[in-house]
């Protein structure tokens, strides 16, 4: 893990070192003398080699140290550190509704293997995997908040709203109603995964010796399909809901400029789009880190709930 | 893993008249006509393919070009159905003639995309699972990196430094993605590679290179132009992504261009739904398509899934 971190990290830097275009060009204001210039070139270390810049890169980012970000000319860290919560919460909400919601329909429409529901619930479920999530969110945008008004139309809070912490703010109305269209969005998109997951494992599962043993024992179907089919179809499921979390972190990117959530992604594009290179550098770290652990994660509960699958 | 026989080549098909390898692979994927999703998948790629290729003829106007009304007016917010098929944007833009031609870029992109992807997860697998030793811990090295790179955040920060065009995503995409069909091919070639007709072949005194490409090949080509058929798909959201973040050509006319033009022009607000529901929903159709056929593949390349 510390060696893929180690290689994207460095990717990261070449991509940023080496490409065309002066990485100060957005800092250094043509009024600025030649010596006011390299003042600044020197102040950011790029008056030394390549090599001497990777190895203090490193050597800093080891420190937890990002650098300041050009624009905002505050500490990158503190800058993506105070919108991580808001990628978390619409990332982990929406995550947790479209498994709740993917588990009881793949396994409703395990059940109804065969018939006309599943004929128009696997369709429906592929299409909503194909839609852009920046394209549903927009039709949702257009439909409930500019047509009904039901919803606010982008941010996370109301301007002028105050809060007494974090929690405070997440149980607010104000909040909630703001984070309920791009959760919904997200989730729109990421139930189809639990969902056909949880479906397949259904079918696998309910011919399995021990669910015939049940219905021969005369149990009901419901006890039979939910107490034995569905408990055990789950555990892969929700392997699964790791390695969404590191997805999600990825897809979020565009739902969080749909809606002006201020979160990690949204930050990503905004310093991409100001030439922001510190920052745009440590919010892309921030989100491959998310990923490789969840990565991680998914591949050791995976060997946990299942101890065929070894780990030479 | 499925059973690879099903996959291409049944050895000792009459020695006389022995299809070609590529031919082999092929006829494993011949058109699953009792599937209707493959069908109608199919159907929706072809007149996505024909729109592309006349899309001269069927556009009315230059998608770029501002248009004005009879009278000498902008034709700005022009509604559907009336003088333009599906109105004109605010800037007085045939919003018909931007969908057909985008229809173009989309499966440029897509279509490129899937071929990088299949040719280097395809070459990264074989010689990663035939090879084996170093040449396979270095492989997958590179794909244990790859998936941790977020592909998404990738393509934006490279398509910001690089020119805006419509390639940055495909490049990206053979840097990136070809991580998921190297892997399945990978596993897929360690199952082949122990194989009697493989082992016979080796025996005979073929080399490595011959191996490969000659009887293994052909074997795991079905398996990743399924993965091409979903690439395509990922490749048009990640172009259509890419383009509504601002990151696209400004000069190619496609459906995420539209979106984005749409959105950064208050369309959503105006209820300008004439605008922004036929690229999206051009989109839907097409990536879906790919789904519904990869999923009639599916059952012909494993058919354990044939309840």
């Amino acid at each position: 893990m510390a060696f893929v971190l180690w290689a994207v990290a460095t990717i990261l830097f070449l991509i940023f070192r080496l490409m065309p275009g002066n990485p100060l060009a957005a800092y250094i204001d043509p009024t600025f003398t030649e010596e006011q210039q390299a003042a600044l070139i020197a102040r950011f270390g790029l008056d030394k080699s390549l090599f001497e810049q990777y190895l203090l890169y490193l050597w800093n980012l080891m420190q937890g140290q990002l650098g300041d970000s050009f624009f905002y000319r505050q500490p990158v860290g503190s800058l993506i550190l105070q919108v991580l919560p808001n990628t978390l919460v619409l990332a982990l909400g929406s995550l947790i509704v479209a498994y709740i919601i993917g588990v009881i329909a793949g396994a409703y429409l395990a059940w109804k293997r065969g018939t006309w529901i599943e004929g128009l619930g696997i369709p429906v479920v592929l299409t909503t995997r194909a839609a852009p999530e920046f394209w549903v969110g927009m039709v949702l945008l257009a439909v409930f908040s500019f047509s009904f008004g039901w919803f606010p139309a982008g941010g996370a809070s109301s301007p002028g709203a105050e809060f007494d912490g974090y929690l405070d703010l997440y149980l607010s109305w104000d909040f909630l109603s703001h984070l309920f269209l791009p959760a919904l969005t997200l989730a729109i998109y990421f139930h189809g995964l639990p969902l056909l997951l949880m479906r397949s494992n259904m079918l696998d599962v309910m011919n399995e010796d021990f669910v015939t043993m049940a219905r021969i024992k005369g149990l009901s179907e419901f006890s039979v399909v939910v107490r034995h089919g569905a408990r055990n179809a789950l555990l892969p499921v929700m392997t699964s809901f790791a390695f969404a979390v590191g997805y999600q972190m990825q897809g979020s990117v565009v739902v969080e400029t749909v809606f002006s959530w201020p979160g990690l992604g949204r930050m990503l594009v905004g310093a991409v789009s100001a030439g922001d290179y510190a920052l745009a550098q440590g919010a892309f770290l921030l989100i491959a880190a998310v990923v490789v652990v969840m990565n991680l994660v998914a591949d050791l509960l995976y060997g946990v709930l299942d101890p065929r699958v070894s780990h030479a | 893993m499925p059973d690879a026989s099903v996959a291409g080549a049944r050895p000792g098909l009459g020695a006389g008249r022995r299809p070609s390898a590529v031919g082999r692979a092929f006829r494993a994927l011949k058109i699953p006509v009792g599937d209707p999703f493959a069908v109608i998948g199919l159907v929706i790629y072809a007149v996505f393919v024909l729109v592309a290729i006349f899309a001269d003829q069927l556009a009315t106007h230059d998608p770029l070009e501002i248009l004005f009304t009879e009278d000498y007016q902008l034709a700005a917010d022009q509604p559907a159905f009336g003088e333009f098929v599906l109105g004109t944007t605010n800037l007085g833009r045939d919003i018909y003639s931007q969908m057909i031609y985008g229809t173009r870029s989309a499966l440029i992109v897509g279509l490129a995309a899937a071929a990088a992807v299949v040719v280097v997860g395809t070459l990264v697998g074989l010689f990663a699972g035939y090879m084996g030793g170093w040449v396979d811990r270095v492989l997958m090295r590179l794909a244990d990196i790859a998936f941790g790179i977020p592909f998404l955040p990738f393509v934006i920060v490279l398509a910001a430094f690089l020119e805006p065009s419509i390639w940055n995503v495909v490049l990206a995409m053979a840097l990136i993605l070809w991580r998921d069909t190297g892997r399945v091919v990978r596993s897929q070639v360690l199952t082949l590679r122990s194989r009697a007709y493989v082992e016979a072949a080796r025996v005979s005194g073929s080399g490595s290179l011959k191996i490969v490409f000659r009887h293994i090949a052909p074997n795991v080509l079905p398996l990743s132009l399924l993965y091409g058929s979903i690439s395509i798909g990922w490749a048009i959201l990640t172009e259509a992504s890419i383009s509504f973040l601002g990151f696209g050509d400004a000069n190619a006319v496609s459906w995420g261009y539209m979106l984005q033009d749409a959105y950064a022009s208050q369309a959503l607000s105006r209820g300008a739904y004439h605008w922004f529901l036929p690229p999206g929903l051009c989109i839907v159709l097409v990536v879906v398509a790919g789904f519904f056929i990869s999923r009639g593949y599916e059952e012909v390349l494993f058919p354990r899934l044939r309840s």
